[in-house]
């Protein structure tokens, strides 16, 4: 176990933890003001790589691709909200979880029927290929660098928005006690349309910043989907602070689990159980993780709506 | 002076009406063998034994999610557990049912006691998330078992024996004992709804404050409906892995749970019959369907979402609706 | 001077910066009929709350018969014989009245651990929910859906549910909310006939009511408890009149 490899996967598992959080706000906010389960969050990010990939197969630009993948994703969230989740609002979450999970199949086989089952991919722009120097001997991926970056400052105008706007108060408020809001004489409509668009967009974003580094296939919205709900649910409902620390917390250890586990393992273990206990032991660590904080805090870390 | 007690009376007198759908239902399946001869053969026995494994399963998971209004993401993994049972003693050299039945029901009664000790602990989303968690740690580690084909899954040489004797080989055999099984399971559930234990849960959907006003744990009560309904998943996983001789992680993965969960609803949740009712028509379909193409599931995902917004009730729901509109014309 | 059946010691409770329950104190004897009377928003259902469990006190304690229950569950409460009525009736809206009550005498009858056996029919438990319904005035209506009663029906069913349970101790949370003219007086009958029995607790603002039945009348304002006595001594009290009833009083 090298410092170098640390310092690497450190990193990675920070990428992974924005990536985590861009997807994880849009879904807490729209869980926490709209009280709606969204299981088809996961397809807006597939969409949003899917689309640049197009989109830039179409002009060649990487940033064309991503503005027009950007509103193409708006686009498709907001004929979503309007087509399918705005009548659902207010009903059980049963009737959510199906109606999204059937929105799922849909899109999921509709993607495969439209672009091919194949996966695709999307090159890194000039600009930002290659790798860079750390430190001594420390080469880390420009892109990837790129992404972190990009998603905390994402992160950081999220925060801006929502401590320091009216809109955001409002979607505070809303997170915490929806009827309130309305009955205050606010369009919750407007304020529910707004937050879902956003959140798509963010999810979309992801997908575009991602889709250079993974191959984008029919399946990739499902993975991302868990990991976010397990971030939104270990955060807490409605807590965009708590989906942050999640996120990171989650990439952290997901990834850093994954490379170490068998190392780890190799302390208290001979070699040959460690390698078949590891991944296994590595896979499961988030959901160990989330069954924990769930057992000591059964509604999260953050939860908007408090304990 | 109160009224005399010929209080006969079950809740839902409706109830009484509709005894006809599972005394038809079960007519159906006992006679689709004879049927088989003139329509498929072998083919469809495999067919109706494939719809009544995974509806026992469904009847279970409609006593969590359609009278306990517990929604579990996870239920898949008790099915899997319980063909793991079967695939792991029969990759050991243990093919007798005397012991790899009981193994398969123990296994899956304790995952579920383990696990339903942290879940019921949560509500709402958190306890949905929960199950999954669960469901996908019981997938991760079927995935890892190196030994036992890992991701690829593992073959079965040949279906359980029963005290040594291969009552399972035969096709129609088996399909009887797939029978046996789901109308056990169906009857068990219907007393257990009606029954003492099976109104304080119904209570505790409708108002878990009140219950406990009462005086009654609801926990206690809900977490052993969690253990009946992962033993009969394992059970059903017992018999799919005789049934496919074959055992696979995907038995596990969420998106099964979520079929599941799927086949429930599409036949009207709360009433056991619609559990069965939901896996027939989800599973037929996805039979006919997949014929045409691989992506069939481009138009089942629209149906999903046209049944929730206006078919709530399921296909029951539905029938039941259109019988009340025909009897008033 | 006997034990008595209910004692609050010091009990607190915050809602954020809002103190609740304020350093209170609280005794009800056994079989007398206790009032709380007090303004909006002094923290009467909050009380009760703490009482029947829903609630945890964030200090104090709470004794009942004789036993601490301070940190006990609700359920457990329940089971020691402490029932409670809701302000917002809070019933099983999908079983009929009967099987409501019938629950609430299943939960003292042996095990609810019975996987088979149709409980709907059990006499052991449709004969005692009757008795407690026809004590109500609901006996007609037994077979209605709870979902489907009218809202003082539902009033009538909450308290048939609580005598249901046999209770020592009956913690009743403004019984004749939104209820019209007959029908509290009809209440107010029932609840004379059931005066004596076990002990009551009676969160009210009706103050008719509270004068024709109650033993001893607390009043609580601001979460702390100024004043308890036969309603006579209350209602001259300068300080309650001052705080409360002399608004209320014609």
């Amino acid at each position: 176990m090298s410092t170098t490899l640390l310092v690497v996967q450190t990193l990675n598992g920070l990428q992974l933890g924005v990536l985590l959080f861009l997807i994880a706000a849009g879904l807490t906010l729209v869980f926490g003001v709209m009280d709606f389960i969204n299981l088809a969050h996961g397809v807006q990010y597939m969409l949003g790589a899917y689309l640049a990939v197009t989109f830039f197969a179409l002009t060649g630009s990487f940033l064309a691709a991503l503005i027009l993948a950007l509103a193409a994703a708006l686009l498709c969230g907001l004929l979503l909200e309007f087509l399918v989740f705005r009548h659902l609002y207010g009903r059980d979450h049963l009737d959510h979880v199906i109606a999204t999970f059937g929105i799922i199949l849909f899109i999921n086989h509709g993607v495969k029927i439209v672009w091919g089952a194949a996966p695709l991919s999307l090159p890194i722009p000039d600009l930002f290929s290659g790798s860079v120097q750390l430190a001594d001997g420390l080469l880390y991926p420009v892109w990837r660098l790129v992404t972190i970056g990009s998603g905390l400052a994402v992160a950081a105008l999220l925060y801006v928005l929502v401590s320091h706007t009216r809109i955001g108060m409002l979607v505070r408020a809303g997170a915490t006690n929806a009827a309130m809001v309305s009955a205050l004489g606010v369009d919750i409509r407007r304020l529910f349309l707004i937050v879902f668009g956003f959140g798509a967009m963010l999810a979309g974003f992801a997908g575009i910043m991602i889709a250079p580094i993974l191959s984008v296939d029919p399946g990739m919205g499902d993975t991302i989907l868990i990991l976010a709900f397990v971030v939104i649910v270990i955060g807490g409902i409605g807590s965009i602070r708590g989906a942050f620390l999640a996120a990171l917390l989650i990439g952290l250890v997901d990834t850093l689990g994954r490379s170490f586990s068998v190392d780890i393992l190799r302390l208290v273990m001979g070699p040959s159980p460690a390698r078949t206990v590891g991944p296994a032991l590595a896979s499961m660590l988030i959901y160990l993780l989330m069954a924990v904080v769930l057992y000591v805090r059964p509604s999260g870390l953050f939860p908007a709506k408090g304990r | 002076m109160p009224p005399a007690l010929s209080l006969a009376t079950s809740p839902t007198p409706t109830r009484r009406r509709l005894e006809v759908l599972p005394i038809g239902i079960f007519l159906a399946f006992a006679v689709l063998p004879a049927a088989a001869p003139l329509a498929g053969g072998e083919h469809l026995l495999s067919l109706g034994s494939r719809v009544m494994i995974f509806a026992i399963a469904a009847v279970a998971l409609d006593l969590l999610v359609g009278y306990g209004a517990l929604i579990s993401f996870g239920h898949a993994a008790f099915i899997g557990l319980g063909a793991y049972a079967v695939g792991i003693l029969a990759a050991h050299g243990i093919g007798d049912a005397l012991v790899s039945l009981p193994v398969a029901l123990a296994v899956a009664a304790l995952y579920a006691f383990l696990t339903g000790i942290v879940c019921l602990r949560t509500k709402g989303v958190y306890f949905i998330m929960i199950t999954l968690a669960f469901g996908q740690m019981a997938f991760f580690t079927a995935s890892s078992l190196a030994p036992y084909g890992g991701d690829d899954g593992l073959t079965i040489a040949a279906r359980s024996t029963f005290a040594g004797f291969p009552l399972l080989k035969n096709e129609r055999a088996f399909y009887y004992v797939v029978f046996v099984a789901l109308l056990g399971t169906y009857l068990f559930c219907r007393a257990l709804v009606g029954s003492r234990f099976g109104r304080v849960l119904r209570g505790a959907k409708e108002n878990p404050v009140r219950m406990a006003a009462m005086g009654f744990d609801v926990y206690r009560f809900q977490l052993a409906t969690y253990v009946i309904a992962g033993t009969l998943g394992g059970l059903s996983g017992f018999l799919l892995a005789n049934a496919s001789e074959f055992v696979s992680p995907a038995y596990m993965s969420w998106q099964r749970s979520g079929e599941l969960i799927v086949m429930v609803l599409l036949g009207g949740l709360g009433s056991l019959n619609g559990a069965i009712i939901g896996t027939a028509a989800y599973l037929l379909t996805e039979e006919w369907l997949s014929g045409f193409t691989e992506d069939w599931k481009v138009i089942f995902g629209p149906v999903l979402v046209l049944v929730v917004l206006f078919a709530r009730g399921g296909l029951i729901g539905v029938t039941a609706e259109l019988w009340r509109r025909l009897g008033r014309d | 001077m006997t034990e008595a059946m209910l004692r609050l010691e010091g009990l607190r409770k915050k809602f954020g910066a809002l103190v609740v329950t304020d350093d209170l104190t609280f005794d009800v004897r056994p079989n007398e009929l206790h009032a709380v009377i007090g303004p909006n928003g002094a923290g009467k259902t909050t009380l009760i709350n703490q009482i029947s469990g829903l609630v945890a006190p964030d200090a104090g304690s709470i004794v009942f018969a004789g036993r601490d229950i301070t940190t006990l569950p609700m359920h457990a409460r329940a089971g020691m014989g402490l029932a409670r009525t809701f302000q917002v009736s809070s019933i099983l809206p999908g079983f009929s009245a009967l099987e409501n009550v019938a629950l609430a005498v299943q939960a003292r009858s042996g095990s609810s651990f019975r996987l088979l056996g149709g409980a709907a029919t059990e006499p052991a438990l449709n004969g005692p929910a009757m008795a407690a319904l026809a004590d109500v005035g609901l006996a007609e209506r037994a077979l209605t859906p709870a979902g489907q009663l009218s809202h003082g029906e539902k009033r009538a069913l909450e308290l048939a549910i609580a005598l249901a349970m046999e209770p020592k101790l009956l913690l009743l949370d403004e019984p004749m909310a939104g209820t019209g003219r007959d029908e509290t007086t009809r209440l107010v009958r029932v609840l004379g006939q059931l005066k004596g029995r076990f002990s009551v607790v009676l969160v009210e603002h009706d103050m008719t009511a509270v004068f024709a039945l109650a033993d001893r009348i607390s009043v609580l304002i601001y979460g702390r408890i100024i004043a308890t006595g036969a309603p006579a001594e209350v209602r001259a009290d300068p300080r309650v009149v001052a705080a409360y009833l002399g608004d209320e009083m014609e």
